[in-house]
């Protein structure tokens, strides 16, 4: 940053000189010289009216704020400006707010009334802002405004404002935790909102106010887990955590049946992996008792759609993938996480030192999976040494017999760093290796006892220390090494050194008879400039002398005793005299005397040199809690699987067909478990690259269907950012793309012909597509991407029924011949010229009505359901939406009662039901009408259509097209109307015209059937205008293609309600240039 | 989430704070002082830091200290790689000569990560595949660890929205990949093909890891005799850089430094080519080669004078190495074509390779 420099030295001049800043501050602009003075001219720039002057003092007050100057005098003035209409100052002015509300509460609540006008605003940016603003000034009075507020944004047609709700939520809590339980309530049903956009951010609400209330997520579980791969990255890493927990209390371990085995695995601490499973197979026999695991379809749905993301370039997003797998996997399949965490060590040294301490955890349980990545571990003398501690604390945890001479070898070289905190680290390394590994346990002594003639004298003293603990498993052998280190008492001056020297003489005198008592009379001699702990060994030494080689060390003791008595440190004072008591007889002292012997030299155990992120996974990993090893606040405790896996119907959720679907799909995996676990678990990469030339060709179809032509990708895209629904939808829709693939798969193995069927017919599937009839091919386009029911039929088929139907019939081919005939003629009459005009509210105008499948044959057991939008006003409510429904029955028994029930209507969308159709014959078709109010959204309508024995899901999802209906304006109005609809509201997109889409009467047609709008008369023969309203909201909607020289045009839509513009600028685009 | 966030500059001033919540006292940076203190260097400072009532998260970047000050649990990462992604937001932001007038203004998008209606004169997309080789070389030359670490980094400016592929030669070199959020990741799954709508300007596609299978060739070797005797207050320095697996290509940039141990006083050094400058302070060599001639290697040569009167040092510099080579992925990766959907003009296209020194360490 060429900046930094720059402020590096502003400051350090500035705070050197205390007082006056404002020569260095670089708004102030060095011509103030006192306080009130500086503040009165910029009260006289913000009274002023000139939006520049006060955007210039409002600039000057924020980088005062920013540098923690008191700016809160200025309060009134700044106040005013808030209803300001320059959007650059009114930005300035919130931050004001924010930053000072809570200091002069009565002067903030002038500012209330903006923000309450703010809230009504059409432009969905600036509804946002205001509750942005309004939920941040923490006034406690205005409470309930906020709780209004979030209620109402909470029904926001605009999933940004309703992302924004969501935000508000944990500001109004913190404000006044009186209100949680209406919070809850919105939590609840933002939770239930369908859009990517929201989710991460109601789920950050929710475990900020309610993490408790674990029951309101069942019915949103498997929504979360399909959108999760489209929710921006913070929202996915706050959705993971908490799903994390969240299966923790509903599913049961995949590991319950080794867990048998984990422990004796951890007992082998460096068994090798044939003991381990020498081990499996003995507990076998055990484990065949237990009842065997089914893993629940809904706990591998969360695993596996959270796998993709361990590719995230979020370091945060993958951790939080690997801390899921690491405490919901089977053990085999989490593996698959260490080779992200080793991709995050080239990130920034804090993102290192994060995943470093998490790994340091995991290693230890799960050392087998960081094997293979033991040289990503190794040292550069360039890293931070915080960084060089833990990563050897990683290679000291993946230590075992096999590459242990590997580590020691690279343990040498740090030894000889010149970053001595990390020798000394080494130095403990080598120690519990060497405790570790009994093989190496004489090799690495024999090094540290090399390291205590180095010239450092931290690295002795480290060493000492080591070498003590590693003696005390076999001191017999070395009295050599005590010998040895007896003599560096005359060198070595670090006190822990020394203190362990003379432990270990103590303790191990006997095997160094002549040498203990004059290390001891050395000791007495300098005691009285020793260190505290020193002295407390040195009477640790007299004491053990004392008892066993009293003959030569009883003055010496009694003289150090006596020195002791007299110290100035309490501790050492009493030391003297309670050891005094127990090892001199006198006559006072009683029975314990006789023990005096056993106390002192009892057996001790040999401590156990233990990483220090032993256990540390009961902490959540990647945690603030885990990284401290201690409970932060606010942590939420991850509980322990549960025995009996709770009921798993609360997560059904009554919608429609993909839940369906995916619950089938469900069904399937169980038998094919094997196989998934394969894949997933051992090495996804390299199986997908064995499979890769069969799919490659099964590919080919679909891919070239979806990337070859501009529309395909488009679609996609389309489908990627679609508001309402869209996100479970692509998901759904790969998910069954992958059930294809499947199901294409064995057929492949069954027989070459087939497949080769298969493929061909897909492939004309898409042509048929791309090169269908001008106006046909749009809606085809939308039929494939819209409703899924449409597609799960002749899939079900090719799935269930492989063996009976080897060439899938091909998918429905939606054409005018579906349309009953006297709709046609219906119609026909409507076609409108370019130059008629027709009454105010226009009849509406088409060039061919598309079909859709609501319910196909084969899904509805012989009833087949299609619908269209007939453009006409629904009758008896000018707000909803009219759709044509028609019934075939195509069984050889009569249906009765057919009905819609249980509406499930979104925030409120509202069904008008179409009266029931009491029976309808082997043969025959019903035609109906039905009423939807979408509310101006492309959000399904979903509804359940009833027999009298079976219920179907269905839905409805409106191209936003028919969201409008058509208006009469003349030029002037139109133009006029358009003016208002400037800035936000309008959305330009260039296009090139094709050739056949060039004629007056084509390029009319094709907008008119994208879309329910009239056209508009106009002066310029190079422009066509469109004028539509929306059903619901009665919001203007204007359309204008201009067209410029040659094939190139231009398509703007002026409308208020940005969505619906944009979405349709997408859409007649897309059928202009068909 | 994150309460407050102070800038804090190399001489210890909190230059700028800023405040979500209710206000932080600035003297909550007390405790992050201590800690700094008790760390040798700024990079020792502990990322986390706990205090009684708050938790301090920071990261060190451009001699700036970013300090976040939470309240409650949250992943550490969370917050991190946030502050990293604001540091990047405002180098961007400041980074070149003239800082913007306005903020970019936000903008609903229907791709998040690209604004609509952006509109070129000149519709160009530039892909650089740029290879960084990690190694570490023991004394005798023989290659410890070696990896290589690759990005593609684009600057698209396009009109519209495009929607494009970048396909490979041989994508089974790809190992471990990490992608922009724009990549699709099915396709990629399926097909081994990047399909994604790239944001507007300059932006990192891809991360990617080659397999650590494939032998890494490195390009470059140094011949070193660093040696100081016992009782003696001069020690000899002789280190010759010299081109190994180069595929033909030149090396460049080539940069030496290496940290002295404390006992060195001074060096007397004399350098075939280039330019060196021994520091006595913090004791770090460092010798800008530039391009290595293969008829004529560079060299530096001369004697290390030591403190008279105490033992020779102990440990061994290490020489860390920076070089580049371009017009070379040393992977072998190789872009097979791009193409562009959903626009109808034509746009122009270029990719160019480079390989490049990561951490290039040599133990002597």
């Amino acid at each position: 940053m060429a900046a930094s420099p720059a402020y590096g030295e502003e400051k350090g001049g500035s705070s050197s000189l205390g007082e006056p800043e404002y020569g260095h501050d670089p708004a102030s602009g060095g011509i103030f010289s006192s306080d009130y003075k500086r503040h009165d001219d910029l009260k006289e720039m913000l009274d002023s009216n000139k939006d520049s002057l006060k955007l210039e003092a409002m600039k000057r007050i924020v980088a005062m704020i920013a540098r923690g100057k008191n700016a809160s005098d200025l309060f009134p003035a700044v106040v005013k400006n808030v209803a300001c209409k320059n959007i650059e100052v009114k930005k300035l002015v919130y931050v004001y707010l924010v930053r000072y509300a809570e200091e002069q509460q009565d002067l903030a609540l002038l500012s209330i009334s903006t923000f309450q006008r703010g809230l009504k605003d059409p432009n969905q940016l600036i509804r946002a802002s205001a509750l942005r603003v309004l939920s941040s000034i923490r006034v406690p009075i205005i409470v309930p405004i906020m709780m209004l507020a979030i209620k109402e944004a909470a029904s926001d047609m605009s999933p940004y404002v309703r992302k924004t709700a969501a935000h508000a939520i944990p500001k109004l809590y913190s404000l006044d935790s009186d209100q949680k339980d209406q919070l809850i309530e919105v939590i609840e049903k933002l939770l239930a909102d369908k859009t990517t956009l929201v989710a991460g951010s109601v789920v950050m609400a929710f475990e900020e106010v309610c993490p408790e209330r674990i029951d309101l997520i069942h019915k949103n579980y498997r929504k979360l887990c399909n959108l999760l791969i489209d929710v921006e990255e913070w929202g996915q890493v706050v959705i993971i955590n908490m799903l994390t927990r969240y299966a923790r209390t509903q599913f049961l371990s995949p590991n319950q049946n080794e867990s048998l085995l984990e422990e004796s695995a951890e007992k082998a601490f460096y068994g090798s992996e044939e003991e381990d499973t020498k081990d499996a197979k003995a507990e076998a026999a055990s484990l065949a008792k237990r009842k065997p695991y089914v893993m629940d379809p809904d706990h591998r749905l969360l695993l596996r759609n959270t796998k993709p993301l361990l590719q995230s370039r979020n370091a945060a997003v993958v951790m939080a993938v690997a801390q899921l797998y690491f405490h919901l996997a089977p053990k085999a399949e989490v593996g698959v996480i260490a080779k992200a965490l080793v991709r995050l060590l080239r990130s920034h040294s804090e993102v290192q030192y994060v995943v470093l301490q998490n790994v340091a955890t995991m290693s230890i349980k799960r050392r087998g999976m960081f094997e293979p990545y033991l040289k990503s571990f190794y040292i550069r003398s360039t890293d931070p040494t915080q960084i060089k501690i833990l990563k050897l604390e990683v290679l000291t945890n993946l230590a075992n017999e096999t590459n242990i001479s590997t580590i020691l070898r690279e343990f040498q070289t740090y030894i000889r760093s010149m970053d001595k905190d990390f020798v000394a680290a080494t130095i403990q390394a080598i120690g519990r290796c060497a405790t570790n590994i009994g093989k190496v346990r004489d090799t690495c002594l024999n090094g540290l006892v090399q390291l205590l003639s180095n010239r450092d004298e931290l690295v002795v003293a480290e060493s000492v220390v080591v070498i003590k603990k590693l003696l005390q498993m076999q001191p017999a052998q070395h009295s050599e090494i005590i010998k040895h280190m007896a003599k560096l008492t005359d060198n070595i001056q670090v006190p822990m050194a020394r203190a362990s020297i003379l432990w270990l003489i103590g303790e191990y005198c006997e095997h160094v008879p002549k040498i203990a008592p004059d290390v001891l009379r050395k000791m007495a001699k300098s005691f009285t400039n020793e260190e505290d702990i020193v002295k407390l060994q040195v009477i640790n030494l007299a004491a053990k002398l004392y008892l066993t080689n009293s003959k030569q060390s009883k003055l010496l003791t009694q003289y150090v005793l006596n020195l002791a008595k007299y110290d100035q440190n309490y501790d050492i004072r009493d030391r003297a005299r309670f050891i005094r008591q127990l090892i001199v007889p006198t006559e006072k002292s009683g029975a314990l005397n006789k023990y005096a012997k056993k106390l002192f030299l009892a057996q001790k155990p040999a401590p156990i040199l233990e990483s220090s992120f032993k256990d540390r996974d009961h902490f959540q990993l990647g945690s603030l809690s885990h990284l401290l090893n201690a409970k932060a606040v606010g942590y939420q405790e991850l509980p322990d699987w549960p025995d009996e896996a709770p009921d798993p119907s609360v997560r059904n959720v009554e919608v429609p067909e993909w839940t369906k679907c995916t619950s089938r799909e469900k069904r399937k995996e169980k038998v094919e478990k094997p196989f998934y676990s394969d894949s997933e678990g051992e090495s996804g990469p390299t199986e997908s690259a064995d499979s890769e030339p069969e799919s490659a060709s099964e590919e080919s179809g679909s891919s070239s269907s979806s990337g070859s032509s501009s529309s395909g990708s488009e679609e996609e895209e389309e489908e990627e950012e679609e508001e309402e629904g869209s996100g479970e939808q692509s998901e759904d829709k790969e998910e069954e793309e992958e059930k294809r693939k499947k199901a294409k798969k064995k057929k492949a193995s069954q027989g070459k012909k087939s497949h080769t069927e298969t493929s061909s017919e897909e492939a004309s599937a898409s042509e048929s597509s791309s090169s269908g009839s001008d106006s046909g091919s749009e809606a085809e386009a939308k039929q494939r991407k819209v409703p899924p029911s449409s597609k799960a039929g002749p899939k079900e088929i090719s799935l269930l029924d492989l063996d009976d139907f080897t060439p899938p019939p091909p998918q429905p081919v939606p054409s005018s011949s579906i349309v009953s005939t006297s709709l046609v003629t219906d119609l026909e009459g409507l076609m409108l010229t370019d130059t008629s005009l027709a009454p105010a509210l226009l009849s509406p105008a088409f060039g061919a009505v598309r079909t859709y499948e609501l319910l196909h044959r084969m899904a509805g057991e012989g009833l087949s359901v299609e619908y269209c939008f007939s453009r006409r006003p629904f009758p008896g409510d000018p707000h909803m939406v009219a759709v044509q429904i028609q019934i075939s029955n195509n069984t050889d028994a009569e249906v009765k009662s057919l009905r819609v029930s249980e509406p499930k209507p979104l925030s409120g969308m509202r069904i008008q039901e179409f009266p029931e159709i009491e029976r309808l014959a082997p043969g025959d078709t019903a035609s109906v009408v039905m009423g939807i109010d979408f509310c101006d959204s492309t959000q399904a309508a979903n509804f359940q259509l009833c027999t009298h024995t079976r219920h179907f899901y269905v839905s409805i999802q409106p191209p936003v097209g028919e969201l409008m209906a058509p208006i009469f304006m003349s030029e002037n109005e139109f133009k006029k109307e358009q003016g208002k609809l400037m800035g936000m509201s309008e959305i330009t997109e260039k296009l090139t015209l094709p050739e056949k889409c060039r004629s007056d009467h084509t390029i009319v047609q094709q907008v008119t059937s994208a879309a329910n709008v009239g056209r508009v008369p106009c002066g310029a023969d190079n422009e066509y205008r469109f004028a539509a309203k929306t059903v619901t909201s009665g919001s203007l909607v204007l359309i204008t293609l201009e067209r410029r020289e040659g094939t190139a045009a231009q398509l703007t839509v002026n409308s208020e309600k940005m969505v619906i513009g944009t979405m349709l600028v997408k859409d007649i685009v897309q059928a202009l240039v068909q | 989430m994150i309460h407050s966030l102070f800038l804090i500059n190399a001489s210890g001033d909190i230059f700028l704070e800023k405040h979500w919540k209710s206000v932080v006292s600035r003297s909550v940076c007390d405790y992050f002082f201590e800690a700094q203190e008790r760390a040798s260097e700024a990079e020792n400072v502990p990322p986390v830091i706990p205090t009684p009532h708050h938790y301090l998260l920071s990261v060190y970047r451009h001699k700036i200290f970013f300090v976040a000050v939470i309240q409650s649990e949250v992943p550490p990462l969370f917050v991190i790689e946030f502050l990293h992604r604001v540091v990047d937001t405002f180098q961007d932001y400041f980074g070149s000569t003239n800082v913007g007038d306005q903020l970019p203004t936000g903008q609903l998008s229907v791709v998040p990560w690209r604004r609509t209606g952006v509109k070129y004169t000149n519709n160009e997309a530039y892909f650089d595949v740029i290879e960084e080789i990690d190694a570490i070389i023991d004394k005798s030359g023989s290659t410890i660890t070696a990896e290589i670490q690759g990005v593609i980094d684009a600057c698209v400016k396009l009109t519209g929205m495009p929607d494009l592929t970048l396909s490979f030669m041989n994508p089974r070199l790809l190992d471990d990949v990490s992608f922009h959020p724009c990549v699709r990741f099915k396709r990629w799954e399926s097909e081994r093909i990047l399909s994604f709508i790239p944001p507007d300007g300059n932006f990192r596609l891809l991360s990617y890891h080659v397999s650590a299978q494939n032998l890494v060739a490195i390009p470059v070797y140094v011949k070193h005799n660093i040696s100081f005797r016992d009782n003696s207050s001069l020690g000899r320095f002789e280190i010759t850089v010299g081109p190994k697996q180069t595929m033909g290509k030149t090396v460049e940039g080539v940069m030496v430094t290496s940290q002295m141990p404390k006992g060195v006083l001074n060096m007397t050094l004399t350098p075939s080519q280039g330019t060196h400058i021994f520091d006595p302070v913090t004791k770090l060599l460092s010798w800008d080669v530039g391009k290595i001639n293969p008829q004529k290697l560079p060299s530096l040569k001369g004697s290390v004078s030591l403190q008279a009167g105490t033992s020779k040092p102990d440990e061994n510099p290490t020489i860390n190495l920076q070089f580049k080579i371009q017009q070379l992925a040393i992977s072998g990766l190789k872009v097979n074509r791009l193409d562009m959907y959903g626009e109808k003009y034509k746009p122009f296209k270029g990719i160019k390779y480079m390989t490049k020194a990561g951490k290039f360490q040599v133990r002597t």
